[in-house]
């Protein structure tokens, strides 16, 4: 796009006014208007989870969510950040627990409290069916649970918006270590391969990256091959 | 006298001449009335909202989900099946709400604010025990290779399954389902005074003596009544009755054990439906002493 033709629209950052091109991400705006981010950036694709965001819209008293790095902004957006949601997240061996509801009532009884309003899932800016994920784990589907919660990148905003005052992602999570340490069991290939790596099946390559010279490691990271 | 006054937030905006008025006059009597330093609405805007929205929320919900499987064509009937009596208490009573009140339905639909479709208000809910009593008792009947001979069951009802009139399955004051089920399965019925009368329910909860008062009644008359074995529909009647009958022991002496078993296992074991559909292992107390006894396991 060029200069000229480039659309103008208004956003308030943090109750700020500011003037930017209408074909931003929330992020790019806030860097547009002179935001440098020491937090509340990653990955800048959408996958670390690192840019929650919350605003408001002119003329509406819904609050929304998005991530920064993904939503484009709206004209009269009255934007703010919410880099880190606050949790408690409880410590646990995972080897003694049980993949059943009442290990997840044991260290998040609040969990007792979902009422289904399913305000978590219309936050989550993954689209995961968030409330089902925690309802799977109040009846102990700890397989539904792990496998609903299994795109959660952890941005926290269900959590903030959750009347109950769950914290979801961390039951997403006790979910998918319930179940791959209990149900689905280690993978053979991965139990393989730590085996050779350990035998030393690889030392000698990593020797040869490791006391190559730069220009011949970038020129060699440069033309990789990559298997998707 | 100095007495706390609470204005409300009329008399600070409509009314403020009865405000005047009256802090005047009760001046006269002799009472200084003294606004509260700090005050909040007094809440009637919860009080008066007849819409009780957030308990018809989560039921609803799973309506749609109803509906959905049905335009999909996973399901045959805008029908859902439900067995335990608290949640088809709780299903029933707001699928009714919402289809009694319309603009009940309209806020339910306004404050779900769901992508997913609204509600259509085509499901119907139904207990099990009313699938299988359309099938027929004579149909039932028919379907029974190991007829129960000689057990002796308390048909027991419980209290959401009847209550209240209009939501219930059968007559609260006279109801014959669990009967015509045992008669189907052939077994024999016993009858008890409180074969309908509560468990104790959640009081187990906060106050495990009341539910064990309640629950030793059932269990006496059932006892006396020298029957075999009690049939329920609920889970929590099922723990109150059955997993906590033990303890109830310890405070009713003498007391005689009797196992407490769901209406569908009696149904498996008529149906002669193997071990693992019948579940008598998870039944507490056991229930297998008693069936192997009368040549039914
Ligand atoms: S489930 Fe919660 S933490 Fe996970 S991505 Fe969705 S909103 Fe973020
Ligand atoms: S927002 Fe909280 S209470 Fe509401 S459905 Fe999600 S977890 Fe349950
Ligand atoms: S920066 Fe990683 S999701 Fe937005």
């Amino acid at each position: 796009m060029n200069g000229k033709d480039e659309k103008f629209i208004t956003i308030y950052i943090m109750g700020k006014k500011h003037m930017v091109p209408a074909n931003l991400t929330i992020m790019k705006a806030m860097e547009y208007a002179g935001h440098q981010f020491r937090r509340g950036a990653g990955c800048r694709g959408g996958f670390c989870g690192a840019c929650s965001t919350i605003y408001r819209t002119k003329g509406s008293y819904k609050l929304q969510v998005a991530l920064a790095c993904q939503k484009i902004v709206e004209d009269g957006m009255i934007v703010t950040q919410i880099p880190f949601s606050p949790a408690d997240k409880k410590r646990y061996d995972i080897d003694r627990l049980k993949p059943e509801a009442n290990t997840f009532l044991e260290y998040y009884p609040e969990i007792s409290r979902c009422l289904a309003c399913n305000t978590c899932t219309k936050a989550c800016p993954q689209d995961i069916m968030v409330m089902d994920y925690v309802q799977a784990a109040l009846r102990g589907d700890v397989k539904e649970a792990a496998r609903l919660s299994f795109d959660c990148i952890g941005c926290g905003l269900c959590a903030v918006r959750c009347p109950a005052e769950i914290v979801p992602y961390n039951i997403g999570q006790l979910a998918r270590r319930l179940y791959s340490k209990h149900v689905v069991g280690p993978a053979s290939h991965v139990l393989n391969r730590v085996k050779e790596v350990n035998e030393g099946k690889f030392d000698e390559e990593i020797n040869k990256l490791k006391n190559m010279p730069k220009e011949e490691l970038q020129n060699l990271y440069n033309s990789r091959d990559i298997k998707v | 006298m100095r007495l706390a006054y609470y204005p409300g937030c009329t008399l600070k905006t409509n009314a403020k001449s009865f405000e005047i008025s009256a802090i005047a006059s009760a001046k006269v009597l002799g009472v200084e009335l003294v606004e509260l330093t700090r005050w909040n609405c007094c809440g009637t805007v919860h009080a008066l909202a007849k819409d009780d929205v957030m308990h018809y929320i989560a039921p609803i919900r799973n309506l749609i989900r109803v509906e959905e499987m049905r335009d999909e064509g996973i399901v045959d009937e805008n029908i859902l099946v439900t067995l335990c009596e608290m949640c088809f208490n709780t299903l029933k009573r707001a699928n009714t709400e919402v289809l009694k009140d319309g603009e009940k339905m309209r806020k339910v639909r306004e404050n779900m604010e769901e992508r997913d479709p609204a509600y259509r208000g085509e499901v119907e809910i139904k207990h099990f025990l009313e699938v299988v009593k359309d099938i027929g008792w004579n149909n039932i009947s028919n379907l029974v290779i190991k007829k129960l001979k000689g057990l002796r069951i308390i048909p027991y009802y419980g209290c959401l399954l009847l209550r209240p009139r209009g939501l219930g399955i059968d007559d609260p004051d006279n109801p014959t389902i669990l009967e015509s089920l045992i008669k189907s399965l052939g077994g024999e019925s016993v009858e008890i005074p409180f074969k309908s009368k509560c468990c104790g329910s959640y009081h187990t909860v906060h106050m495990e003596q009341v539910a064990s008062e309640l629950s030793h009644r059932i269990l006496s008359q059932a006892a006396e009544a020298e029957a075999d074995l009690i049939m329920l529909t609920c889970p929590l009647c099922s723990y109150n009755l059955g997993d906590r009958q033990e303890e109830i022991k310890k405070s009713f002496k003498g007391l005689r054990t009797i196992p407490v078993v769901y209406f569908t296992q009696l149904m498996a074991l008529a149906f002669n439906l193997p071990a693992e559909s019948t579940g008598f292992s998870e039944n507490k107390p056991d229930p297998t002493v008693i069936l192997k006894n009368k040549d039914l396991l």
